[in-house]
């Protein structure tokens, strides 16, 4: 005991350094702030060291070639002790970090931390988003298997669309005119040297921040940010009614950290690294290429928005959004903090928080994208099939083998980009269906030239038995009265 | 104490080393944004497209679409199977040829041919394009992305070399009729 104290004071002695470690970690805050509610910064910053850690043992395994990657990964998975693990918890580390990152972020909007005279640590902090959005987009290609090649060419295809500089940059970003090797080995210097260099240069100014300007106290309804008083009253607020962060505030930060790290853990042991999915070779195309858990989102939008808004939306959506967070502390620096008395700022965030989790939600079963082997591997249930005429069942074969089933469901089996058909009868006339396949339209292709005049016949004689029972088939009125006189031609037709 | 008006020698001193600093970075930072901007650079980007084989004419019977392969003509030893392309070629009537770049026109998805339909499908956002390459629906803004083809020594060969994408097609063929 008494050695490490010599040495310590040794060091000391040289380095300087103690006094000032002591007072920052010492350094007065409020009460209030020793709360669960400020552990999420902490807790991403711990996820980053672990991210680091895992990522510079991955690094002695993996190879960042094209040719070879996905070998390597292989070899992580399979023939390395505890490789499966490290990649498991950098992958979870990854999504855990992205998630606290956000928690973080929400929590210190509703509390208006952003408002002065921390302007410049929001915009830090947004930074900071921008290039842990970055850092998991790069990872997702590092782990270089089918879903992260078509995924890069997703990303070429983005960029492409930008207005006269598209071609260029998509070169510079694939590094050639192909994703290749040349492409893995430049997203393996942003992942692995540039990003973290700016992430790291952010991450110390944001907590430089931090600790110069002081943790930003519980907002009170009613005590009002004005930039002429508020440092005095924070320092006041400090004084009078201030703890040490340490030990009084910091364990909470401890104590949730460990339960994160805890938990990134668990999630690996328990459900296993990510991938990789199949090899990257792009002529294996039975590929349906989703992408990780944070952009499902975007999959979704880019999905659901109308082709000729997608490019504008896009290109704009981004720098509306990236602006309007940086704008953020320039318009509103003042004012209440109290998200009591902000219910805009309550609204945004649940309006995003809404939105983000739908878009999510539904990427997770993509009802846009085709089954693409429904009509191979998707019987149509026998209900639909019974008691029908040898027409209706040949109809029932012409919808599977002309793919219909890819698209269109029938009891809830099969694609879901077309409207299911279970009750197809009854909102379409025979008419309106003869012409729906042969002319398409309504976001359908047109089958006219597909389909014999036979195979046409027989389809609709199938879907015409879509109805539920007891639910007649939709009628064409004007048809029944064109057929009346020839009906009642005895009675009604000779004068 | 103030300091001497006018120039003085040390302050000129570092007036010099900042100008000779300045010099160095001209010197280093041309060649750096040079490196750094090779893959745009106009003659190399020039030979990214060349003709390249798909094979005889026999492995395209008339009136079908067919998958075939290339090797990318532009490789580098680390490319692995990434520089090994597909595309779809769909023999007209055996005279003339329509080969298709995988990529989806919406955002560069492998499109699947269903024969039995007559329909490429794509899996990520569900464009669906006819078999002359016109768009049928969904995302995409306009048909698939068509390479030009020649027929040399009973043999198909394409100009490829790089991957199409919505902006940059300027290498293919852009005008697909509209189904009518």
């Amino acid at each position: 005991m008494r050695l490490i104290k010599s040495i310590g004071d040794w060091l000391d002695a040289r380095l300087q350094l103690g006094a000032t470690i002591r007072e920052t970690a010492e350094h007065s805050v409020p009460r209030e702030t020793a709360s669960w509610f400020y552990v999420f910064g902490s807790a991403a910053f711990v996820v980053f060291m672990l991210q680091i850690v895992t990522g510079i043992m991955l690094a002695l395994i993996y190879v960042p070639s094209a040719g070879e990657a996905w070998n390597s990964l292989q070899t992580l998975n399979h023939s390395v002790t505890l490789g499966w693990f490290i990649r498991g918890l950098h992958g979870w580390g990854s999504d855990f970090m992205v998630a606290i990152v956000l928690i973080h972020m929400v929590q210190v909007f509703l509390f208006g931390a952003y408002k002065y005279p921390r302007e410049l640590t929001w915009i830090v902090g947004v930074f900071l988003l921008i290039v842990t959005l970055g850092m998991a987009f790069t990872g997702q290609v590092l782990r270089f298997d089918q879903d992260a090649y078509w995924g890069l060419g997703i990303g070429a295809s983005i960029a492409s669309r930008v207005p006269l500089m598209g071609p260029p940059i998509v070169n510079l970003m694939l590094g050639g005119p192909i994703i290749a090797g040349a492409t893995l080995s430049r997203f393996f210097a942003l992942h692995v040297f540039v990003i973290p260099g700016l992430l790291i240069a952010f991450v110390a100014v944001h907590l430089l921040m931090v600790i110069k300007l002081g943790i930003n106290e519980w907002p009170m309804p009613g005590r009002v940010v004005r930039k002429a008083t508020y440092i005095k009253e924070y320092h006041e607020l400090t004084k009078k009614d201030g703890i040490p962060f340490v030990p009084a505030a910091v364990w909470k930060d401890l104590v949730f950290s460990a339960f994160i790290l805890l938990s990134v853990a668990a999630c690996a042991v328990y459900f296993g690294p990510f991938g990789p999915s199949g090899p990257p070779n792009p002529t294996i195309i039975q590929t349906a290429p989703r992408p990780d858990f944070f952009f499902l989102w975007l999959y979704a939008v880019l999905s659901l928005l109308p082709p000729s808004m997608e490019t504008p939306a896009l290109l704009i959506g981004p720098v509306v959004v990236i602006l309007g967070l940086l704008l953020l502390p320039f318009f509103f620096g003042e004012g209440e903090k109290s998200w009591r008395r902000r219910p805009v700022a309550v609204l945004t965030i649940l309006l995003a928080a809404v939105a983000l989790g739908t878009f999510t939600r539904l990427a997770g079963n993509a009802p846009w994208s085709p089954v693409m082997d429904a009509w191979s591997g998707i019987p149509i249930p026998a209900e639909f099939l019974h008691n029908r005429t040898a027409l209706e069942r040949q109809g029932a074969l012409v919808f599977q083998v002309k793919q219909c089933h890819n698209c269109h469901s029938l009891d809830n089996q099969g694609g879901k980009r077309g409207p299911a058909l279970d009750a197809v009868a009854v909102r379409l006339t025979q008419d309106q269906l003869i012409r729906q396949v042969i002319q398409g339209g309504g976001n359908m292709p047109a089958y006219g030239k597909n389909l014999s005049p036979a195979e046409t016949t027989a389809l609709v004689a199938f879907l015409e038995t879509l109805h539920p029972a007891g639910q007649s088939p939709a009628r064409d009125a004007s048809r029944a009265v064109a057929l009346e006189p020839v009906a009642g031609a005895p009675a009604s037709g000779q004068p | 104490m103030t300091p001497p008006a006018g120039v003085t020698r040390r302050g000129l001193f570092m007036q010099i080393g900042i100008f000779l600093n300045g010099i160095v970075a001209v010197i280093l930072g041309v060649p750096f944004v040079r490196y750094l901007l090779s893959p745009v650079v106009h003659e190399r980007k020039g030979s990214y497209d060349s003709w390249v084989p798909l094979g005889g004419l026999e492995q395209f019977p008339s009136g079908q679409t067919r998958l075939a392969t290339y090797r990318d003509p532009v490789v580098s030893p680390t490319d692995g199977e990434t520089a090994d392309i597909a595309c779809w070629v769909r023999n007209i009537d055996g005279q003339s040829f329509q080969v298709f770049a995988i990529n989806c026109a919406h955002l560069g998805c492998p499109v699947r041919w269903f024969p039995q339909s007559n329909l490429f499908m794509c899996p990520c956002h569900g464009g669906a394009y006819y078999q002359d390459g016109s768009r049928a629906s969904g995302p995409p803004e306009r048909g698939l992305f068509e390479y030009h083809y020649k027929i040399d020594g009973g043999k198909l060969l394409i100009k490829a070399g790089e991957m199409p994408t919505p902006g940059q097609a300027s290498n293919i063929v852009r005008e697909i009729r509209p189904c009518a």
